[in-house]
C-alpha cells in the first residue's frame, strides 16, 4: 500500500466515526422504524383533541329527542349536524350549551331551491316561502314532515 | 449507542400496501355524488373538529358546485368551501347538468406528496392514512405543489403543512370522522377496505366508482360514485 494512502486511512476512519456519531444524535427517536418517518408521530396524531361526540353519545341523555328524530324524515341526521360539536357539552353539561340554529338561512343550507340539489330533498324558495316567518314557527326540526298546529 | 449508530440506513419506503392480515384496517373513503346536497356541513364540521383556520382558503375538505352549461362550458364554484351554502347563479334554462362534488385528501397509497417530502415529515401509516409530522415539517411547500388534488395548505401561525388526517384521532378510537358524522344524506362513507363485509366494500360493490385523476397512478383511496368526466 502506498504510504500516502496509509496516512489518509485514519482520517477516513475518523470521518466515518464522526458521521455515525452525528447521525446518532441528529436522527430523532423512532425515525425509520416503519419507513422514512418518525414512528412516534402516529401516536401524536392519535392524541389530538376530539370535538364531535357522535350520535350515540347524545342519545345517552336525550333519548326522547333521539326517538323523536328517528320517527320522522330527519331520521338520518346526526344531532351534531345542526347543533354543532357536542363533546364539550357532554363534559360540562351545565356550563356549555349547544346552539339551536333557528335562522331561515341555516335551514336554507339544505332546503333552499338549487337545481344542483337532488330532488329527493324538500326544497323551497327562501325569497317566496312565508318570508316574514321563521321556519321553526311551523316546522319542528325534529319532526319536519309534520306541520305544527 | 454503538448499535444505534450502526443501524442500517433504513430502506426508504414510500408506498404502503394493503395489510395481508384481514384483521388490520386499511382505510378508504367513499363519496356518493348523487346523494350530496351541497349543504357544506362536512366542511364546517371539519374546521371545528380539527381547528382549521376560519379564513376561506384553508380547507381539509370542501364542496364544489359543478355546472355544465348547454354550450359545453363548465363552471366550478366553491364560495367559502360551501360552508355558507350555495346559490346557483346560472339561469336554469342554460344548465345542462349540475351537481356537487365534495373534495378532500385522497389518502393515496402511492402518494406524490409523501414522495416529494425531503425530510420524511409526511408519510403513509400502515393502515393507509397519509399523515403529517408537525414537529418535523420544515415548511418547504414541496408537498403542497406535489398534491394533484390541492388538498394541502400551510398553517399560517406555525408555518408547517397541514392536511386531512382522516380524523386519525377519532378513527383510532373507533369513532367515525367528523365529516361522515354530520353528513345529513350519508353521501360520505368511511370504511375499512380490508373488511369484506364493511360499509365501504359494500358501497364499492353496489356502485360504479371512480377515483380522481386515475392517469396519475397515485393509488387514491377516495372513491366517487356518479363521478362526471368533467370533474377535475
Amino acid at each position: 500500500m502506498p504510504p500516502q494512502l496509509k496516512t489518509l486511512i485514519p482520517l477516513f476512519v475518523a470521518f466515518i466515526i464522526l458521521f455515525l456519531v452525528a447521525r446518532y444524535f441528529l436522527v430523532p427517536v423512532s425515525f425509520g422504524e416503519l419507513g422514512h418517518y418518525r414512528f412516534n408521530s402516529i401516536a401524536d396524531n392519535k392524541e389530538r383533541v376530539m370535538h364531535y361526540a357522535g350520535k350515540e353519545a347524545c342519545a345517552d341523555c336525550h333519548d326522547d329527542k333521539a326517538q323523536e328524530i328517528k320517527s320522522d324524515c330527519h331520521a338520518g341526521l346526526s344531532c351534531e349536524t345542526c347543533h354543532g360539536p357536542g363533546l364539550a357539552h357532554i363534559n360540562n353539561p351545565d356550563s356549555v350549551k349547544l346552539v339551536k340554529p333557528a335562522q331561515r338561512s341555516f335551514c336554507g343550507t339544505c332546503h333552499s331551491y338549487n337545481p344542483s340539489r337532488s330532488k329527493v330533498i324538500q326544497q323551497i324558495d327562501l325569497k317566496e316561502h312565508n318570508v316574514d316567518k321563521n321556519c321553526i314557527e311551523c316546522h319542528n326540526p325534529h319532526k319536519p314532515c309534520q306541520i305544527k298546529e | 449507542m454503538a448499535v444505534g449508530m450502526l443501524n442500517p440506513f433504513n430502506a426508504v419506503i414510500f408506498a404502503t400496501e394493503k395489510p395481508k392480515d384481514p384483521t388490520k384496517p386499511w382505510w378508504g373513503y367513499g363519496i356518493d355524488i348523487e346523494k350530496c346536497i351541497g349543504c357544506g356541513r362536512c366542511a364546517n364540521a371539519c374546521k371545528l373538529e380539527n381547528n382549521v383556520p376560519k379564513e376561506p382558503f384553508y380547507f381539509r375538505t370542501w364542496v364544489e358546485q359543478y355546472t355544465i352549461k348547454n354550450d359545453g362550458t363548465v363552471k366550478v364554484e366553491s364560495p367559502n368551501g360551501g360552508i355558507d351554502g350555495f346559490t346557483q347563479t346560472v339561469p336554469e334554462d342554460e344548465i345542462f347538468k349540475s351537481f356537487f362534488v365534495p373534495k378532500m385528501c385522497n389518502h393515496c397509497y402511492k402518494s406524490p406528496c409523501v414522495q416529494a417530502c425531503p425530510v420524511g415529515a409526511t408519510y403513509e401509516t400502515p393502515d393507509g392514512v397519509v399523515l403529517v409530522d408537525e414537529t418535523y415539517c420544515i415548511g418547504c411547500r414541496y408537498c403542497v405543489q406535489a398534491c394533484p388534488y390541492g388538498c394541502r395548505y400551510i398553517l399560517p401561525e406555525k408555518n408547517v403543512v397541514d392536511k386531512c388526517t382522516l380524523c386519525y384521532h377519532r378513527i383510532s378510537k373507533g369513532q367515525t370522522t367528523a365529516c361522515v358524522e354530520v353528513c345529513p344524506t350519508q353521501a360520505r362513507i368511511l370504511g375499512n377496505l380490508n373488511d369484506k363485509n364493511g360499509p365501504l366494500v359494500k358501497f364499492l360493490k353496489e356502485h360504479n366508482c371512480l377515483v380522481l385523476k386515475p392517469n396519475l397512478n397515485t393509488g387514491s383511496k377516495l372513491y366517487y360514485n356518479a363521478l362526471n368526466g368533467e370533474v377535475r
